[in-house]
């Protein structure tokens, strides 16, 4: 048993072409690989929002000031 | 070089690893900016020359024997294997392959693609002890790490007639184990012995974070980190050979780029996975970190780290996955040893480094379990415990233990740890006060020439 479909290098090159493991699953691979980046922005957007509602209640007036001023 | 073809792949891999030579230069200045940028101002100059000095110290250490161990130390002294000295003493500093030979255009480049990852080895290690331990201490764990241990390691688990890979069918096509678990593990057992920097921890244990003095050359250097991280991955392969010149089982006249084994991938292939594993890294290390910039930088470090034991063959989406989940268990174990064991890594190399490589290679047993190990016949297919066996080597016998061991042996001469005193007022005091002399004397001077003209 191999991953990669090859159990030993005893081959011809011209005669090989993908060498990745778990080959025949590209499509649930790539399902897999979706579901992270749209994971993750989700998570992103959600603790965005939290922060930003948190941070907005954090300020003082005369530090704010002094930040404008410091440009 | 008789005949076109040959002359043309001669030069052309000649100039090939001499490229990656140069990206990899890169890498060492990102590790001193981002320890410069680590550090507080007080300890600028002695943090910069610690790492500066690793290059030539690694460098004729290399030369005179780190070279030879690789060519020597394959099946030394495993499994009643003894000292291979046919192909050593081709690479032994007298010999006449070591320097300008018009009949050999390949060890001079071959020779300094191996000994930027040593510089690299040694340099992961100098991060984690910043402010702290002695330069002296740190530049003989640097020859050590750099010339001896990591190249033990490259022999039996870096070379096509490895024992490791003969036997336990190891695979570490980019380092992984080989680089990262071992200086990661070297420099964890530097640091049990050397302990924390004063404040890092709170009397009742709690962790204090020593923020970086200068994010923005932080983040410069791990960029740099990265760009050269490029010129490793090239380096770690052969460009062009063919079936006849690798002499194993393969069969027909079709060329290929080959990993370090000598097993066919693709420059293409590991540029894939390259970019994947970072993104994953990435992107992972942000959600684990909740957006703290730097864990998400070295995060995209550790998920390449992860993936590249084998990102030769992995398929760009699985180096990704593996990249993230390699960050994930990273970070949370970083705190944990942190909490548990007290311990001070300045930069979390032996985090981004030596867990990303341990895990690496873990994962890369299963996923790639049955997969030939090396062109070569009778050799041990890629499997979860060969992979396992070869993670515990790299971290801990040939990382943790040499490391602990002589660090030991410094602390009890009295040579590993700055003094107190000296840790408060900084390391650059004197030099800061010699500036601050010859400012005020030149200034003088100057005034002085001023109102004899007037």
């Amino acid at each position: 048993m191999s991953t990669i479909g090859y159990e030993s290098w005893a081959v011809d090159l011209a005669d090989v072409g993908a060498v990745y493991p778990f080959q025949g699953w590209e499509v649930a691979m790539t399902i897999i690989g979706v579901a992270f980046w749209l994971g993750w922005h989700r998570i992103q957007f959600v603790r965005e929002g939290k922060h930003l509602e948190e941070a907005r209640q954090m300020g003082e007036r005369d530090k704010i000031e002094k930040m404008l001023e410091r440009y | 070089m008789d005949g076109n073809l040959n002359a043309l792949t001669t030069v052309f891999t000649e100039f090939y690893y001499w490229v990656t030579v140069v990206f990899m230069f890169l890498i060492h200045v990102g590790f001193c900016m981002y320890e410069v940028g680590a550090s507080r101002a007080r300890n600028h100059m002695h943090t910069l020359m610690k790492n500066i000095m690793i290059i030539p110290l690694v460098t004729v250490t290399f030369f005179f024997f780190g070279w030879w161990i690789y060519w020597a130390f394959p099946n030394f002294w495993i499994f009643g294997g003894s000292l291979d000295l046919e192909s050593g003493a081709a690479n032994l500093p007298w010999s006449e392959n070591m320097g300008t030979n018009l009949g050999d255009r390949i060890t001079g480049v071959f020779w300094a693609a191996f000994l930027l990852f040593s510089w690299t080895a040694a340099s992961i290690v100098s991060g984690s002890v910043i402010e702290r331990i002695r330069s002296s201490a740190l530049w003989v764990h640097a020859v050590l790490i750099g010339s001896v241990f990591w190249i033990i390691d490259a022999a039996w688990g870096w070379h096509y007639a490895g024992w490791m890979v003969q036997k336990l069918g190891y695979h570490d096509a980019y380092a992984s184990g080989v680089i990262h678990a071992i200086a990661g593990g070297y420099a964890l057992g530097v640091l049990m012995v050397l302990g924390p920097r004063i404040g890092k921890f709170a009397k009742d244990g709690t962790p204090r974070d020593i923020p970086p003095h200068n994010p923005w050359l932080l983040t410069i250097g791990i960029f740099l980190i990265y760009t050269g991280f490029w010129g490793f991955y090239a380096a770690c392969n052969v460009p062009a050979i063919s079936p006849e010149a690798i002499g194993g089982q393969i069969t027909g006249t079709t060329w290929t780029a080959t990993n370090i084994y000598l097993a066919p991938t693709s420059l293409s292939a590991i540029t894939f996975n390259f970019l994947m594993s970072l993104s994953g890294g990435l992107m992972a290390a942000y959600v684990v970190s909740k957006g703290d910039a730097f864990w998400t930088f070295s995060g995209g470090l550790a998920g390449i780290i992860t993936a590249s034991a084998g990102n030769d063959l992995y398929h760009p989406i699985q180096a990704m996955i593996i990249g993230a989940v390699g960050v994930v268990i990273v970070y949370k174990l970083h705190y944990w040893v942190e909490r548990r064991f007290k311990l001070d890594d300045a930069v979390g190399a032996v985090a981004v480094h030596g867990y990303a490589g341990f895990v690496g290679l873990v994962i890369s047993g299963f996923v790639l379990w049955g997969v030939p190990s090396s062109p070569f016949e009778g050799y041990a297919t890629i499997n979860p415990l060969g992979q396992f066996l070869g993670a515990v080597i790299m971290f801990f016998v040939l990382g943790f233990l040499p490391g602990f061991v002589v660090s030991k042996l410094q602390a009890k001469a009295g040579v590993l740890r700055i003094p107190e005193e000296v840790e408060l007022q900084g390391l650059d005091y004197a030099e800061h006060h010699a500036y601050e002399d010859a400012k005020a004397q030149i200034i003088d001077a100057d005034r002085a020439a001023l109102a004899a003209k007037s």
